[in-house]
């Protein structure tokens, strides 16, 4: 059993044996990716016809995810009933059945066995004995739910529906992006030297957007002196910041000598890479939104795209980028998304330094299991405002992980 | 000196700029015009038309440049580049199109050394005393990417 015990401080203290312990790992692949929590799985646009298909991870549990030729979608696990061997191996195809290379069992699209190869033997010879019961070991199935185009799935048949799990806070902004049939533009992954958790702590840390990401505010595109603000779910779990579309004509960060002040001799020579048609109305320029556990979906002006974190290790994540417009968008409003595509991702001129700083705390605290961070930027509540020098989502994320922990 | 030779000797020139740092001599590689593009095979194989990173025109490709030097933020780290394969054909009198194999090998300061990145240049060239790119796309054998691009490949 873990012998790790929270600081006295509460939620303003995270102590680093939480991104270090290998029974930490194990606990949180328990509890949370294979307990009462929803995992994303795919777009619904990336299974585009009945029998598509496609493999991904819920936690360290590879997964398949399918349509069956009704349309409806499904998951299960992808591990063959017989040996546990991978059920699906492709990363995504249509098939009208699944076929286990190893001894060619067969499975349906809900992840029903359908067929034990030789199950009666051959000409009275070998085979299973009737009373075998080889389905008692059969691949688990997911429950699988869907919210303006993105699935979702979990092992756990106690949590709530999708949509009372995301609440009320939370659930209109993603509503507020996916207002159409969507277009997948494209995906890749980002290897982050770091615990998965780190990354959801950076994604919900609204306060070091505009001090790390130096391009944001050299350009003035995203100074925390700009209209914006978080929300953050009653179970702290979710969140979502947004920064509307106003130019800053402020200085704050001038008079404040930082690092990441504006320059006049530092323009941009071809500054039509950043601009953003208002296509929500709203002029909100960017909206970062994430669900517990390792879910993300962001506007950054025309750029959208859902991020899938999956761990692969105490130190090791993998964050799988999936960018998509609308089925309707023209040529012009492509060209935008493509372009903007400059600003995420791995080369992304807002997004690449995410992965460095997030694996400088893995290496950084290495020495020191017993300390913790310092999360005190606007108190020590979790709650929504309409401040983003704070670090109330980064406290809601450990609350939500505390409970499902137990710690 | 004959179209091959100067075609390898265009991607050579280009891999020792990177390799040394030289990174302000990138767009000038490029014509005024000049597109680049890193994509990945996954991608290019699905029909998907996301870039890890695009550019079009010497200003766009300068601001890359600017941005890295003055905003990013990323480990200090160098590249080395291997191209091979090099396959050249004259497509009329002043353009010429090259696929060529390339490894990046990604060198941090620690001494810890990455094969970082491997696959295809595909090149439209433009041909003239000092050959340049008209279009340099980098398709990427693997989806995924360490940690962070920032020095172009």
């Amino acid at each position: 059993m873990l012998q790790r015990t929270w600081p006295a401080e509460g939620l303003t203290r995270v102590p680093y044996w939480v991104y270090q312990d290998a029974d930490i790992y194990q606990r949180e692949q328990e509890r949370i990716f294979r307990g009462p929590t929803w995992s994303y799985l795919c777009l619904e646009a990336e299974l585009p016809e009945p029998q598509s298909f496609l493999t991904t991870f819920v936690g360290d549990m590879p997964v398949v995810v399918a349509r069956d030729a009704d349309g409806a979608i499904h998951a299960f696990e992808n591990r063959c009933a017989h040996r546990g061997a991978l059920i699906a191996m492709q990363a995504r195809g249509k098939t009208d059945r699944f076929a286990c290379i190893y001894h060619n069992w067969t499975y349906d699209h809900a992840g029903n066995l359908l067929n034990v190869a030789f199950r009666k033997g051959i000409a009275g010879k070998g085979g299973m004995p009737a009373e075998a019961r080889p389905e008692s070991q059969a691949p688990k199935k997911l429950r699988v739910e869907s919210v303006h185009g993105l699935v979702f799935g979990t092992l756990s048949s106690e949590v709530a529906s999708l949509k009372s799990y995301i609440g009320p806070e939370i659930l209109p902004r993603i509503k507020r992006v996916m207002i159409k049939p969507v277009k997948v533009l494209g995906a890749y992954t980002q290897v982050l030297p770091n615990n998965w958790k780190l990354y959801m702590d950076n994604v919900k840390d609204t306060y070091h957007a505009s001090l790390l990401h130096l391009f944001f505010t050299r350009f003035r595109i995203n100074r925390l002196t700009q209209e914006g603000g978080v929300f953050v779910s009653k179970d702290g779990a979710h969140h979502c910041t947004f920064t509307e579309m106003i130019e800053d004509k402020g200085d704050a960060y001038e008079k404040g000598g930082m690092r990441s002040a504006g320059s006049d001799k530092f323009r941009l020579e071809a500054p039509e890479l950043l601009e953003q048609a208002d296509e929500f109305g709203d002029r909100v320029s960017i909206q970062i939104l994430s669900l517990f556990p390792g879910f993300v979906l962001h506007q950054i002006r025309n750029s959208l795209a859902a991020r899938q974190v999956v761990p692969k290790g105490i130190d090791r994540t993998e964050l799988n980028w999936t960018l998509f417009g609308f089925a309707d968008d023209d040529e012009a409003m492509t060209r935008r998304r493509l372009m903007q595509a400059n600003l995420v991702g791995p080369a992304g001129y807002i997004s690449m330094e995410d992965g460095a700083a997030t694996g400088f705390v893995q290496r950084g605290v290495a020495g020191s299991p017993e300390r913790a961070s310092v999360i005190e930027m606007g108190g020590s509540g979790v709650g929504s405002g309409d401040s983003r020098i704070t670090e109330t989502a980064v406290r809601g994320l450990w609350q939500a992980w505390r409970r499902h922990m137990d710690l | 000196m004959d179209l091959q030779q100067a075609v390898e000797r265009l991607h050579a020139r280009y891999a020792h700029a990177l390799d040394e740092g030289r990174l302000e001599d990138w767009p000038e590689f490029f014509a005024q015009n000049g597109r680049y593009r890193i994509t990945t095979a996954e991608n290019e194989d699905r029909g998907l038309p996301l870039p890890v990173l695009y550019a079009e025109g010497r200003p766009m490709l300068r601001d890359r440049i600017q941005s890295l030097r003055h905003a990013n933020i990323y480990e200090p780290q160098r590249y080395r580049h291997i191209v091979s394969s090099v396959l050249v054909e004259q497509l009329d009198d002043g353009h010429a199109r090259s696929v060529a194999n390339f490894l990046v090998i990604r060198i941090m300061e620690s001494g810890d050394t990455l094969l970082f990145a491997s696959g295809r240049y595909v090149d439209r060239i433009v041909l003239s005393e000092e050959p340049q790119y008209e279009e340099r796309v980098v398709i990427c054998d693997s989806r995924r990417f360490d940690t962070l691009l920032a020095i172009p490949l």
